[in-house]
């Protein structure tokens, strides 16, 4: 089946199974790898990207639940590492192996558009749906306080 | 049963579409990076000066990297151990990975060999193997040479230019003076390349560092916050399909049949072949051969379509029948069982002896001051956050593989050998990799691929589930120990008698690194590597394997080695009456390297037994790969039982540092690491497969239970170059378990700690 889909502001049609997972399609068919498969069951956040501006898992939602809204991914987020997030992240050296900062990036980033000045709990509450084996979390939490700080001018 | 059927028309659509629609909306960065998104990429002109390093005309540095980035920084820090000698300048440096084709096609240059850095028979890279914590340790020194004899070679070509003596040129941040006279390194790289000099510089000593010691940015973190570091799970390659692959859920299990016939007609589904086991693939997974059980291929099938998800969805959809191969009676119980009744039986024939002082036995044997204590840890799994995968092309006469590996070219050797190919003609593009732990020293998925890249003819993508990652695990060995202490009547220890029983890992796989029935890594810590002296002491080893894969996990045996005697020391203590601390610091020999980054760690903890119940503070200490670490937990556990681990303060001695940064990473790494471990990680096996197969039930810890962590530097200095990838994770246990007990008086003596109610 064809489905139309705007992803980071471009159109594009794809023909998979309506079943099919988003975060497939953005992989396979779109070719956009910055969106990784951790678990494919929304347990570990690496596939999160925006749709309609809400952070959604796209390893659980399906292409067809996609189609007339605003698919965000990372590499949607700024064109030139512009967004405050990005900077807070480059400026605190928060990424290891970097598998899942696509993941959380974009957590953080719908975070802070919900929580422009988040508190520590509202960082534990939104951030804990994504693991980072490298253990970058007390990094993740600085950066998070920074990009506020940046978005904030 | 055919071993392979194929839809030969689908094939034919689906692969052409697959390489002309695949690729829209492919992602171009628009920052000038200093690491190319896919890392394996050859720069494009330059003038190589010697293997390691590549100087354009514009001054641009370009500097090949040998091991692997899986987040531990090698591709900041192996490029600052060459600038720092190169005397270039850093704002220039790019990094890129060593190609392992040319590592197995060149030997080690003829500079490198001549200033002792190198033995003739080396590969041009050397050490090419990420694992051990040795990317500093063990390749600082040919990498120091490496700049050196380049910056040597710069300053002659430019005295031959200037008429004057190579001793009056200068080199510094990429520009050579001399006089009135002055270029920069990109004008001389070609004059340079051809120089040869009587004698190779000698290496600088850290006390002239200027670049290593500091934190410079990594080079890698621009890539890996837009989605445009490539990792193997990545990969695209014109005309690629894809493969599902499900293997036996029992190691050494076979699959009985499948019915492809179910599945082929579903939307771009291609092919279907039986892995191992009369299928593809040279070696089959059979436990009673070692050279198979590393990287041999377990029976199973793998579904080829033109998208993963078709390919996965057919696969999972597929009618399969398995065979446990005898092992289906097996348990995670039954295991740790056996171990248990050998633990128990001093005088079982299987042990051998790992360490003797004095006769402990018959000094406890007399003794009516005795402290035993048994302890338990699980097997475990990596879980990396990339899943395992591997992309090949295979043709008659060249082999591509595109992988996340830890060890390049053990990837091109098992690809070689499983294509048919002699090495120089395998290509491994080394991708950045979603961590490894260890994991990806392993290549059993490289062979895998490789094998359904050459009966498939085409490039393919072979991606694992999460739970056929987790499933198909070569895992951190369980071990079990028992402890008997015979004291005087002041609690002062007068023997010690440890036995340890475990599934052995150079038993099961390399059993020429045995040594008199011990496995060196089984017995970290508690051989006469332990650090505390005991006027008689008494270490006994056996080995109780079972059909699981084990292989080297963050830390190997240090990892759990260091809960079992951390406990029973803090058990001595407590029998004693005497604090954890001054008890540890008492038994330490004169001299003993233990001594600062205890007392170092204890004083910024600010370490007392003096808390209200419900608060702790414990210690742990280990030495593992030439670094010692200390830690102290401090931890508080409500009264409904609910343990939150504060803050741990690591105290380490790795004797020179050089990035501050990418170490306190590290250790803020290892502890997460070493805690999710402690708390939760625990494989169960049940009618011999594993049970855990996904992260709802292989629990990670996550940033609300994240812990404050404060890394400190006890560092000796001198000739001491300690790893720092893994020797932070094994105090993480004993010093929260140790902690739980200072705060509950409840001692846990089995991991993981979930297992535990901690509710007084």
């Amino acid at each position: 089946m064809a489905f139309d889909l705007n992803v980071n502001g471009a159109s594009y049609t794809v023909d998979v199974e309506p079943e099919t997972p988003l975060l497939w399609v953005i992989r396979d068919n779109l070719g956009m790898t910055g969106t990784k498969y951790g678990c494919g069951i929304a347990k570990c956040g690496a596939c999160t990207v925006h749709i309609d501006g809400k952070k959604v898992f796209s390893c659980t939602t399906k292409v067809s639940a996609a189609v007339g809204k605003e698919i965000t991914t990372i590499e949607g987020l700024s064109e030139d590492n512009s967004h405050p997030v990005q900077i807070a992240w480059i400026e605190e050296d928060v990424p290891q192996c970097g598998y899942c900062q696509s993941g959380q990036i974009m957590a953080a980033a719908a975070l802070l558009e919900q929580h422009p000045s988040p508190s520590d709990l509202n960082i534990d509450t939104l951030m804990s749906d994504n693991i980072c084996r490298c253990g970058t979390y007390s990094r993740i939490r600085k950066a998070i306080h920074r990009a506020a700080e940046i978005a904030q001018g | 049963m055919t071993n392979f059927e194929i839809n030969r028309r689908k094939f034919i659509v689906t692969g052409a579409s697959a390489a002309g629609g695949m690729m829209l909306g492919f992602h171009i960065p628009a920052h000038a990076a200093a690491i190319m998104d896919e890392p394996w990429m050859a720069t494009d002109g330059g003038q190589e000066v010697n293997a390691w390093l590549v100087i354009d005309p514009d001054n641009t540095v370009t500097i090949r990297v040998g091991q692997s980035e899986m987040g531990e920084g090698v591709f900041t820090g192996m490029p600052m151990l060459v600038a720092e000698e190169l005397q270039c300048d850093w704002a220039n440096v790019k990094a890129v990975y060593a190609d392992a084709n040319r590592n197995a096609r060149q030997k080690a240059e003829p500079y490198m060999v001549a200033a002792g850095a190198a033995k003739e028979t080396d590969g041009v890279y050397q050490r090419m193997s990420t694992g051990g914590s040795g990317a500093v340790r063990r390749s600082r020194i040919y990498l120091a040479q490496a700049g050196a004899s380049a910056r040597e070679r710069l300053k002659q070509a430019a005295a031959n230019a200037w008429g004057v003596d190579r001793s009056v040129v200068t080199a510094e941040n990429g520009i050579l003076s001399s006089g009135g006279n002055s270029g920069t390194f990109g004008e001389f790289a070609a004059a340079a390349s051809t120089i040869q000099l009587e004698s190779e510089p000698a290496i600088k000593t850290p006390d002239q560092y200027q670049l290593l010691g500091t934190s410079v940015a990594r080079l890698d973190t621009p890539l890996k916050v837009n989605g445009a570091a490539v990792y193997g799970i990545d990969t695209q390659v014109p005309g690629m399909v894809y493969a599902a692959v499900e293997v036996s859920p029992v190691p050494g299990g076979r699959l009985v049949s499948y019915d492809f016939d179910a599945v082929k007609d579903r939307p771009g589904v291609m092919a279907a072949y039986r892995l191992g086991d009369g299928g593809i693939g040279t070696l089959n997974f059979n436990l009673e051969e070692v050279a198979n059980r590393v990287t041999g291929i377990q029976s199973g099938v793998a579904v080829i379509a033109d998208s993963y998800y078709r390919a996965l969805t057919a696969l999972q959809l597929m009618p399969k029948e398995w065979d446990a191969g005898g092992h289906g009676d097996v348990s995670d119980t039954s295991i740790i069982e056996a171990a248990l009744e050998a633990l128990a039986n001093p005088d079982d024939p299987t042990y051998n002896p790992a360490d003797s002082v004095g006769d402990a036995r018959a000094v406890i044997a007399a003794s009516s001051n005795v402290v035993e204590a048994t302890y338990v840890t699980p097997y475990l799994e990596h879980a990396c956050m990339e899943p395992m995968n591997c992309t090949a092309h295979v043709t008659a006469d060249r082999a591509d593989i595109w992988v996340s590996t830890q060890n390049p070219p053990r990837s091109l050797s098992v690809a070689a050998e499983e294509a048919g190919l002699p090495e120089e003609k395998v290509h491994v593009h080394t991708a950045f990799l979603g961590t490894g732990f260890g994991r990806r020293l392993r290549q059993d998925e490289v062979r895998q691929a490789t094998a359904i890249a050459k009966a498939l003819g085409e490039p393919v993508k072979v991606i694992w589930t999460r739970e056929e990652t987790t499933r198909q695990g070569k895992f951190r060995p369980y071990s079990t120990y028992h402890f008997t202490a015979s004291t005087d009547a002041d609690g002062k220890p007068e023997a010690y008698w440890n036995r340890i029983v475990s599934h052995s890992i150079f038993n099961h796989q390399i059993p020429q690194f045995m040594q008199d029935g011990i496995d060196g890594q089984a017995v970290e810590g508690l051989d006469e590597r332990l650090p505390y002296a005991f006027p008689n002491k008494q270490v006994d080893y056996a080995i109780r394997d079972s059909h699981l894969p084990v292989h080297w996990w963050r830390s190997v045996g240090a990892s759990q080695n260091a809960f079992a005697i951390e406990s029973f020391i803090d058990e001595l203590a407590h029998a004693a009456g005497a604090d954890p601390l001054d008890f540890r610091l008492s038994l330490m020999p004169e001299g003993s390297q233990f001594r600062r980054p205890l007392e170092m760690a204890a004083e910024e903890a600010g370490w007392t037994t003096d808390l209200r119940r419900g608060e702790g503070m414990g210690i742990g200490l280990a030495e593992a790969f030439g670094t010692v670490s200390a830690q102290v937990a401090y931890v508080t556990v409500s009264r409904r039982g609910q343990l939150r681990v504060e803050s741990i303060d690591v105290a380490i001695d790795c004797g020179h540092v050089i990035h501050p940064k990418l170490v306190e990473m590290q250790m803020e790494s290892s502890v997460v690491f070493g805690l999710t471990a402690a708390l939760y990680g625990e494989i169960h096996i049940k009618n011999g497969a594993v049970v855990e197969d996904n992260f709802d039930q292989y629990q990670m810890l996550r940033i609300n239970e994240m812990p404050e962590i404060r890394t400190h530097f006890a560092l000796s200095g001198g000739d001491k170059w300690g790893g720092v990838g893994e020797p932070a994770v094994p105090p993480v246990a004993p010093a929260v378990t140790n902690a739980i007990f200072a705060a509950t008086g409840k001692r846990i003596r089995r991991l993981p700690i979930r297992n535990h109610d901690l509710n007084a």
